[in-house]
């Protein structure tokens, strides 16, 4: 039988195996990760018929240049992605939301991501990867997951099984949209900070640093202060939580975050707003909206319906 | 014996047993997150223990921070003498390479190497929690004349295998890490293996260490 497999060209910056992450592991020190923002995981698997928790190839900012050896597969890109298609006689520019087909010798450029962050490969077929605790998901920190625990490299092959022969087009009319600004239910250690600090993180704007990645969101901007303690026994994290260490920069923990942390814990980001929040590019604003916990499981119950109904729209 | 259950969040339950850092306080909380292990509640998907805390994340789909807080008050807690623990040897080479902070340990905590080494190898210590990276350990606790603070400036990489001390606490760096420990040697013992998927951790929390010194050439001949 001939292999199916994509030839990586260019790796891109930081390109994984995500899937939808692996559970009840943190006690050990394992955090969840997977796909940073699940809406689009999702939507990438069903556009190319899969079930929306098969693996996917995810990348940031720049993605990978592969090359496609095989009999012909669907794919799909999700996020806001510039990327062509180059068959043997023409270039295609591909449109994310939509199925496309590569045929043997076809080569795919994801070129970048427009203003966002993450984007989504998914095709019409299984990756052949490992899986460790039931997820592919890559955790680069502790090498867990497909491809060694590693980021995706140039000239590797990425070998496709049990392709779909059944490939019919498919398109989802969807445009991600930004949200004005992230909301978030105050932390268990909100006493800590000054009446200006506990002011300061709800009304001013913070820029997203440069330091941030799959672990962790850095802000910069006007210092929060701590009038109690800089440091509290470390205790559990989690992907959405907004610590302050002494420098009274805020940093947001993300889906490949440490496990355990000291530094206060001024607030959470909500689940509704996760996916959102992860696509915010380094050097654009954030700011925070105080919510509390009844309307954020409110505002989660609709985003959960507005990403099961697009699914259902495929 | 939860003083206070609050949110974390939208989607985690924080349930505090105290503000101090000691065995009494560990042990309700390790008796708890075992108690609710054993149960499997549908849609708690992941315990954090800690010192004195214990967070519970469930999946928003399934459960509220109402349902699983109504679950934790009526939970069934698993006595002391169910608690199954483990004593372990960490073998330990302080040999210069290795032992990358002891000259600082020595000065600020004004006593000999040979006197640390003395204080640090053969005392029984207990796990209190293990993460921050993968199974990395968090044991307790030093004597008070070995206690000291971070390094100011943390390392950019802290070799795997280091073990460090910092406050009354010792750990051991399952993989190469940033981080600011003193650290005092290096253990050739695998802690964490991701390719045992039932049980990766050497060392649980409630599990016994007591580290053991060795040389440079029983360093090189435990292979794992």
């Amino acid at each position: 039988m001939n292999k199916n497999y994509f030839e990586i060209k260019r790796a891109g910056i930081n390109t994984t195996f995500q899937d939808q992450g692996r559970s009840n592991l943190y006690h050990i020190g394992i955090p969840f990760s997977g796909a940073m923002d699940n809406r689009n995981f999702q939507i990438s698997n069903k556009l190319v018929g899969n079930e929306v928790n098969f693996p996917t190839i995810e990348f940031a900012f720049q993605g990978p240049l592969l090359k496609y050896f095989g009999e012909n597969i669907n794919f799909a890109i999700t996020g806001d992605v510039k990327f062509i298609i180059r068959k043997k006689s023409n270039a295609i520019e591909g449109n994310c939301y939509q199925s496309f087909t590569l045929e043997n010798g076809d080569e795919l450029d994801i070129i970048s991501t427009n203003k966002s962050v993450y984007g989504y490969l998914a095709v019409s077929g299984e990756f052949e990867v490992n899986y460790q605790w039931s997820s592919c998901s890559v955790n680069t920190k502790a090498n867990i997951g497909a491809n060694n625990g590693k980021k995706i490299e140039d000239g590797q092959k990425i070998y496709i099984s049990n392709i779909n022969k059944n490939l019919s087009d498919k398109k989802l009319n969807y445009i991600n949209t930004k949200i004005e600004n992230i909301r978030v239910i105050q932390g268990t250690n909100f006493d800590y900070f000054s009446d200006e600090g506990k002011k300061i993180i709800f009304e001013k704007e913070f820029v997203i640093s440069k330091l941030s990645d799959r672990m962790g969101m850095r802000l910069e901007g006007p210092k929060i202060e701590n009038i109690v303690d800089t440091n509290i026994k470390s205790e559990g994290l989690l992907k959405g939580v907004i610590q302050v260490p002494a420098d009274g920069n805020p940093i947001i923990m993300l889906s490949d975050h440490g496990t355990i942390g000291g530094y206060p814990k001024i607030g959470v980001v909500i689940s509704a707003d996760y996916d959102k929040l992860v696509q915010l590019t380094p050097g654009s604003k954030i700011k925070f909206k105080k919510v509390e916990l009844a309307d954020a499981e409110t505002l989660f119950k609709l985003y959960d319906l507005e990403t099961q109904n697009l699914i259902s729209q495929i | 014996m939860i003083k206070n259950i609050s949110n974390l969040g939208d989607a985690a339950l924080y349930c505090d047993f105290g503000s101090e850092v000691n065995k009494e306080i560990n042990s309700k909380v390790i008796r708890y997150f075992k108690s609710i292990q054993k149960e499997n509640f549908d849609g708690v998907n992941n315990l954090t223990p800690s010192y004195n805390k214990l967070i519970i994340s469930f999946d928003l789909r399934k459960k509220n921070f109402q349902t699983i807080k109504k679950l934790i008050e009526n939970l069934n807690v698993t006595n002391d003498d169910e608690l199954k623990t483990n004593r372990i040897k960490i073998p330990v080479c302080c040999d210069e390479n290795f032992s990358l902070d002891i000259k600082r340990l020595e000065e600020k905590l004004k006593i000999s190497r040979d006197k640390i080494y003395e204080k640090f190898f053969g005392k029984e210590f207990f796990c209190y929690m293990t993460g921050f990276i993968a199974g990395m350990p968090f044991l307790g606790d030093l004597e008070n004349d070995l206690q000291a603070k971070r390094l100011e400036t943390p390392r950019v990489k802290v070799p795997k295998g280091s073990v460090g001390l910092t406050e009354q606490f010792a750990n051991v760096y399952t993989f190469e890490s940033p981080g600011g420990w003193n650290i005092i040697g290096n253990t050739p013992k695998v802690i964490f293996d991701s390719t045992k998927e039932n049980n990766p951790n050497l060392i649980n929390p409630g599990d016994v260490v007591i580290f053991e010194q060795i040389n440079k050439d029983q360093y090189y001949n435990i292979n794992e």
